[in-house]
């Protein structure tokens, strides 16, 4: 009978033979993302839309505000302003090219906001628990109550209606899902048996917190950010389209709000940069679609 | 409650911009007197905590001040308000509550056929229509290619004085549009929402007891497996519902309806703060209630809950 050699630290162990090649779990998913034909279209679509954003004013040099033709100019037929005026003559191509900038800052920045504050307190009341839960809770029932829209109105308007109170705004009243979500990862995974290995070789809570337990709850965070995103989209239009946000700055919603009065005149006015909103946002949930199926391989059969 | 009525009052006393001042201005510009006796006679001249307190009190009692712009008590003000958007947020959610689970049900029971996609388009279609825009393709609709549809108010003018039938027709014709414009956005929500959940259910080890005892599918769909995926559809219904104000605000704009959602953009745009802060009192008042009743309502829904 023989007895295996005593294993010593320095003595190399066998590598197995390979025979599936693995992808680590990002490269899996990124596999899964880019067979879904809805979610590469939204990403590409999103990509595009995010191109036009950055490159497209540079090359159409006219200022949204500025009266450039006699109002209600019809779309489509003269080369000059071939998306039409609107009811003060101002053209719409270049509203529609740099509109999109400040809805997708604020889109993106209040959504980084909002996650920001929702791990943040999730994470600190699902790990700790006790009467650091206890409060946390409370706190975030409380902003729960709070009607949304109302509340960031009254916010916008008391604050000077400038991009960053926007910003703010969306993410003080919309950051209580993300940080429930957290939370109750946070409790699930804070009693497995690796992160009470990590406690016992030592680890701090902080590191526990954002080293060990974090990572492992990023996949159903970063669906809930894309989510976000789109949701703080149509918060920012909302917003702008009853002309509460920034009015130095141009933006789909505005454009919308400032030609609501006329819609039955100039029907464009108010449809093409209600298309954009609609095609950026619906680009944004096809992405966050995607990552879904991608990232939480259970859901893979719906 | 009395932490929200306190960040709802601090909130809206820390800003910049003194009513006092906005009031005498509206008057036809004030010296300091006239601004003082306003300051008088709305208890601006307190101290802040002795101006909350005093806020507290009365609104336990229902007495919510008097507005600045209007000059009427702001509960008076709120209840002649609440009727007309509960009337249309109750009636978007009872549409699209209806419509939406037999959508969400219809596609779950074959999740990888063509009508399935169609409804899982048409959900995420819905979800990324900003309202105001769906309200304003529908003015544009019904307004100007084929004007069958009021696009504006609550009322026909034209109607005025009308009582019984008559009136009730007319809020009726002035309701279609702004109420399909709020239940396009909700019926996506729960067409989604319920496919999920039926997916989750139909996949249980009861539904398949049920239907290997030979049960008509009909049944098992609608007795079984609808009954509990309800539950999430209850969540968000009562959340909605409690969320009114804002859920409705955007499309009473569009419409021009007489609701709570409209009086909160008007008090804000006139900085009329007893009626603002009244409105955001009101309307997390109506949130908490509408939770509990949720609440509530999962006992009903789920037997298992009772007696815990």
């Amino acid at each position: 009978m023989m007895t295996a050699p005593p294993l010593t630290p320095d003595m190399p162990i066998q590598p197995q033979q390979k025979t599936v090649s693995t992808l680590s779990p990002w490269r899996e998913a990124w596999r899964v993302f880019r067979g879904n034909k809805a979610a590469m279209l939204g990403l590409v679509s999103l990509i595009l839309i995010m191109l036009v954003m950055v490159v497209g004013p540079a090359w159409y040099a006219v200022d949204p505000f500025g009266i450039v033709a006699t109002p209600f100019h019809e779309p489509f037929v003269d080369s000059r302003y071939w998306l039409g005026s609107d009811y003060l003559g101002r053209d719409i191509v270049a509203g529609m090219l740099i509109g999109g900038r400040a809805t997708l800052l604020v889109g993106v920045s209040s959504a980084a906001i909002t996650v920001v504050i929702g791990i943040s307190v999730g994470a600190l009341a699902g790990y700790f628990g006790g009467w650091i839960d206890v409060s946390l809770s409370r706190l975030t029932e409380l902003f729960q109550v709070l009607p949304a829209l109302l509340f960031a109105m009254v916010l916008v308007t008391l604050f000077q209606p400038s991009l960053g109170v926007v910003i703010c705004a969306i993410g003080m009243v919309s950051w209580t899902g993300t940080a429930r979500l957290t939370r109750a990862e946070f409790i699930r995974l804070r009693g497995l048996e690796y992160v009470n290995a990590a406690r016992t070789m030592g680890a701090g809570h902080w590191r526990l917190i954002w080293r060990e337990i974090l990572p492992n709850a990023m996949a159903p965070l970063i669906v809930s950010a894309t989510l976000v995103v789109g949701v703080a989209i149509l918060f920012e239009a909302g917003l702008s389209f009853l002309g509460l946000s920034d009015p130095n700055v141009m933006s789909w919603g505005m454009m919308i709000g400032a030609n609501r009065r006329h819609i039955l005149e100039c029907w464009w006015a108010v449809t093409l940069p209600g298309a954009a909103i609609f095609l950026t946002v619906l680009s944004v949930s096809l992405v966050g679609d995607g990552l879904n199926d991608a990232l939480n391989p259970k859901m893979h059969l719906r | 409650m009395v932490a929200v009525l306190a960040i709802n009052f601090t909130l809206i006393h820390a800003a910049p911009g003194d009513p006092a001042s906005v009031i005498a201005g509206e008057m036809g510009g004030g010296d300091q007197a006239v601004i003082d006796s306003i300051k008088k006679a709305y208890g601006l001249d307190k101290p802040l905590p002795e101006q909350f307190i005093t806020y507290l009190g009365k609104s336990v009692r229902g007495d919510l001040g008097m507005s600045y712009t209007y000059n009427k008590p702001v509960s008076s003000l709120i209840a002649e308000r609440i009727g007309p958007t509960i009337l249309l947020v109750l009636t978007a959610l009872l549409v699209a509550i209806v419509v939406g689970t037999l959508l969400g049900v219809f596609a779950s029971l074959k999740p990888k056929s063509f009508s399935s996609a169609v409804v899982t388009i048409f959900s995420l279609t819905g979800l990324a229509m900003p309202v105001f825009w769906t309200g304003i393709l529908l003015v544009i609709l019904f307004g100007k290619v084929w004007p069958v549809m009021p696009i504006a108010g609550m009322y026909d003018v034209r109607n005025y004085g009308a009582t019984g039938w008559a009136a009730a027709l007319d809020v009726l014709h002035h309701l279609v549009l702004p109420a399909l414009t709020l239940t396009l956005v909700y019926l996506a929500q729960y067409s989604r929402l319920a496919r999920a959940s039926m997916l989750e259910v139909l996949s249980s080890d009861y539904v398949r007891t049920a239907k290997a005892k030979g049960l008509h599918q009909g049944v098992v769909v609608f007795k079984h497996a609808l009954r509990n995926a309800l539950m999430p559809l209850v969540t968000i219904a009562g959340l909605q519902f409690g969320n009114l104000v804002s859920g409705a605000v955007l499309v009473e704009t569009v419409f021009s309806w007489p609701g709570l959602g409209t009086l909160a953009l008007d008090a804000i745009l006139g900085r009329d703060y007893p009626t603002l802060l009244g409105v955001l009192t009101f309307s997390s008042l109506f949130v908490i209630t509408a939770n509990l009743l949720t609440d509530l309502s999962y006992h009903w829904i789920d037997p298992r809950l009772r007696g815990k």
